[in-house]
C-alpha cells in the first residue's frame, strides 16, 4: 500500500507539471493583451518598460520557467512566513494578479472561505440527505420512493444550476420575499441576530448546489447498496438470525459505502473549486467568480494559478480516492 | 429426444433488436423520455415553418407583453416573439449538443478501442485519458472560449466560428469517460473465442475492429451518446449564460436565459421558457439513457 502511494505520488508530479505547461501554453496563445486597457496618450516606450516591469519582455521558457519558481519555491515560503513570522521570501517576487497588481495567492486567500462556507455546507448536507435515500429506495427497490427518489435525482441530474438558481430566486426571493437574492460577503456574524442573517443567505446557493450532489450520490449509493443486497454473505447473515437492521445497517451499508466514499473524495476539488455558475447566480464573490472574473479582464496569471490549483487538488483527491479504496476494501491489492 | 424429433420451431426467430425494442418499451421513463426528446427535436427543426415570425424581428411597440394569441410566450423587451426566438434557440443548442456529442463519441470511441486492442498503445493513451480527467475542465472551456473565438470568427463569419469553437471545444473535453468504458470492454472481448476464430482464419487488425469489435461495443457506445447530448446542452448552455457562448443577438437556449435575468423582477415568466426547455429536454435525454441502458444489457433484458 505505501509503495503503491509513493508510486503514485512520484507519478504525480510530472503530471502536474504537464497540466501546467499545458495551461501555461494555452494561455501563451492568448490574443488579448494586457496593454489594451492602457490610455492611447501614454508613449509606445513607456508601454513597452510597462511590459517588460509585468515580465512579458523574456522569451516563453523564461517566464514558465519563473512561473514555476514562485508557485513552487516562493509561495510556500510566505506561508511559511506567515505562520512563523520568519522572513526568507523577503523581497522575492511572486505570482502578481494584472487586475489588482497584488499577489494572487493573498487574492486566493481572501476568497477561499465565502467558497468553503457555501459550497462545503452544500455539500455536507447533500452527503446527510443523499445516503439514507439512497439506502431506503435500495431496500425497497421499484416501490413508489424508489420511483419517487429516482425522479427527483433525475430532475437533480437534468436542471442546471443557472435555472434552479433563478428559479429559487424567483420564487424565495421575488414572490415570498424570504431570503435575500445576493450573498453579501461583507456580512459579519457576531451576533444571534446576524447569524440568522448568514443562514438565510446561504439557504438558497446551498439548495441548489445540494440538489445537484444529492442527485448523483443517491443514485451511487442506491447502485451500490443493490449490488450488495443479492449477495451471498446477506443471506448467510440472515441466515443466522440477525436482525433486519443489523443486516442492512451493518452488513450491507459497510460494504456498499466503499465505492460511496470514493465518489464523496473525488467531489470535495469542486468545493474548492467553487460552484462557478451558482457562484455567479447569487453573487456570491467565492473562487469560481474569482475566476470568472479574471478570464474576462485577461489576468492571466491569476488565471494561469487558480486553474492549476484546480489541477492540484483534483490530482490529489483522485489519489485520495484509489488510496481510500485499497484501505477499505482488503480484496483489492494494488501491489 | 421430443425436441429432436420436432425440428421446425414453433415460434419465429427474433432478431436481437426485437428483443432490446421490448425491453425498452417496458422501461415508462425511458419510452416517454424517446417521445418527449423527439418531440422537442422536431418542434424546433420543423416550428418555425408552421410558426413564421423571425425570431430576429424587432417590433417596438409590441415589447414586453405577456402571453397572448398573437405570441403565445410573450415578446422580450424588444418586441421580439419569444416563442420563434424558443424555436431558433433551440435549434442551435440542439445541434451544438448532438454535434458535439458525435465528436466526443467519435473521439472516445476511437482512442478506446485503440488502447483496448493495441497493448502497446494502451499505456499512453489511458495516461492521456487520466491527464484530461484531472484538467479543471469548466475554467479551461472557458479560456478556450476567451482564446480562439477571434481567429475563428475571423476565420468562418461570426455565427459558424462560435459554433466550431463550442462544438470542438465540448467535443475535447468530453471524450474521457467513452474513452475508458469503450476500452474496458474491448479488453475483455479480446479474450473471446470468436475474436481468436477470426485472427486464425487470417483476419486483418482493421477488419477485426469493423467487423467484431466495434459492433460489439456499440451497446455502451449508445448509452453515452444519450449522455453526451445531454452534458453537451447543459454546457453550451452554461457557456452562454456566463457570457462566453454566442454572440447576444443570437439566441440560443442559455443565452434567452441569460438575457431573461435581467428581468427577474419584472417578467419572471420569461425566465420560465427556456429554463423550462433546457431541463425537459435533458431530462427526456437522460431517462431515454437510463432505458437504453437497460434494454441493451442482456442481463437486464427479459427480467
Amino acid at each position: 500500500m505505501l509503495t503503491f502511494t509513493i508510486r503514485r505520488l512520484v507519478l504525480a508530479v510530472p503530471t502536474l507539471l504537464f497540466i501546467s505547461l499545458v495551461i501555461f501554453l494555452l494561455l501563451e496563445l492568448a490574443p488579448g493583451d494586457p496593454m489594451a486597457q492602457v490610455p492611447l496618450t501614454v508613449p509606445p516606450e513607456v508601454k513597452e518598460k510597462m511590459r517588460e516591469a509585468l515580465g512579458l519582455g523574456q522569451p516563453m521558457h523564461i517566464r514558465f520557467w519563473k512561473w514555476i519558481v514562485q508557485f513552487f519555491w516562493i509561495e510556500p515560503q510566505v506561508m511559511i512566513d506567515y505562520y512563523f513570522g520568519t522572513s526568507f521570501s523577503e523581497g522575492d517576487l511572486r505570482v502578481i494578479s494584472w487586475q489588482t497588481r497584488s499577489p494572487v495567492m493573498d487574492i486566493v486567500v481572501q476568497r477561499i472561505p465565502q467558497t468553503l462556507w457555501v459550497v462545503g455546507t452544500a455539500y455536507v448536507v447533500a452527503i446527510i440527505v443523499a445516503l439514507p435515500i439512497g439506502i431506503y429506495s435500495a431496500y425497497r427497490q421499484y416501490s413508489w420512493f424508489d420511483q419517487a427518489g429516482t425522479f427527483v435525482s433525475m430532475v437533480g441530474f437534468s436542471v442546471p444550476p443557472f435555472f434552479s438558481g433563478v428559479l429559487v430566486i424567483v420564487i424565495f426571493s421575488v414572490q415570498l420575499g424570504w431570503f435575500p437574492s445576493i450573498y453579501d460577503t461583507t456580512h459579519v456574524v457576531n451576533s444571534w441576530d446576524s447569524f440568522v442573517k448568514q443562514l438565510q443567505q446561504m439557504v438558497m446557493p446551498v439548495m441548489v448546489l445540494a440538489l445537484q450532489i444529492t442527485a448523483q450520490l443517491s443514485r451511487f449509493m442506491r447502485a451500490s447498496m443493490l449490488d450488495n443486497l443479492n449477495q451471498d454473505y446477506v443471506r448467510t447473515a440472515r441466515a443466522k438470525g440477525l436482525s433486519e437492521y443489523i443486516v442492512v445497517m451493518v452488513h450491507v451499508l459497510r460494504n456498499s459505502m466503499i465505492p460511496v466514499v470514493t465518489v464523496i473524495a473525488l467531489g470535495i476539488p469542486s468545493i474548492f473549486g467553487g460552484a462557478i455558475i451558482t457562484e455567479q447566480v447569487f453573487k456570491v464573490n467565492g473562487i469560481g467568480q474569482l475566476l470568472i472574473g479574471a478570464i474576462q479582464a485577461n489576468d492571466l496569471p491569476m488565471v494561469q494559478t487558480l486553474t492549476f490549483i484546480f489541477a492540484v487538488l483534483i490530482v490529489l483527491f483522485n489519489l485520495i480516492a484509489d488510496v481510500l479504496y485499497g484501505i477499505l476494501d482488503p480484496r483489492i491489492r494494488y501491489d | 429426444m421430443t425436441e429432436l424429433s420436432n425440428p421446425t420451431p414453433a415460434k419465429p426467430p427474433r432478431s436481437q433488436w426485437l428483443d432490446v425494442w421490448d425491453q425498452f418499451k417496458s422501461h415508462k421513463g425511458a419510452l416517454m423520455g424517446g417521445i418527449l426528446f423527439l418531440l422537442i427535436v422536431l418542434s424546433v427543426y420543423f416550428g418555425p415553418f408552421l410558426w413564421d415570425i423571425e425570431p430576429t424581428k424587432i417590433d417596438i411597440r409590441a415589447r414586453n407583453q405577456g402571453p397572448s394569441l398573437a405570441h403565445p410566450f410573450g415578446t422580450d423587451q424588444l418586441g421580439r416573439d419569444m416563442l420563434a426566438r424558443m424555436m431558433a434557440g433551440g435549434q442551435t443548442s440542439v445541434s451544438v449538443g448532438i454535434t458535439a456529442m458525435l465528436l466526443a463519441l467519435f473521439l472516445g470511441s476511437f482512442i478506446g478501442v485503440l488502447a483496448g486492442y493495441f497493448k502497446r498503445l494502451d499505456g499512453p493513451l489511458m495516461r492521456l485519458t487520466d491527464l484530461f480527467l484531472a484538467l479543471p475542465l469548466l475554467p479551461l472551456l472557458l479560456v478556450m472560449m476567451l482564446l480562439f473565438r477571434e481567429p475563428l470568427n475571423a476565420a468562418f463569419g461570426l455565427e459558424r466560428g462560435i459554433f466550431i469553437l463550442i462544438v470542438v471545444s465540448i467535443g475535447i473535453t468530453s471524450w474521457m469517460p467513452t474513452a475508458r468504458i469503450v476500452r474496458g470492454d474491448v479488453l475483455a472481448l479480446k479474450e473471446r473465442e470468436f475474436v481468436l476464430a477470426a485472427r486464425s482464419i487470417g483476419t486483418t487488425n482493421t477488419k477485426m475492429i469493423t467487423r467484431h469489435i466495434l459492433p460489439n461495443v456499440l451497446s455502451p457506445i449508445m448509452v453515452s451518446a444519450t449522455l453526451g447530448i445531454a452534458t453537451a446542452i447543459i454546457t453550451e448552455s452554461a457557456l452562454s449564460f456566463l457570457g462566453l457562448g454566442f454572440p447576444p443577438d443570437f439566441p440560443t437556449w442559455g443565452r434567452l436565459l441569460f438575457d431573461a435575468t435581467d428581468y427577474l423582477q419584472q417578467y419572471p415568466e420569461r425566465v420560465f421558457w427556456p429554463g423550462m426547455a433546457i431541463s425537459l429536454t435533458v431530462l427526456s435525454v437522460n431517462y431515454l439513457g437510463d432505458g437504453l441502458r437497460d434494454a441493451l444489457d442482456p442481463r437486464i433484458r427479459g427480467r
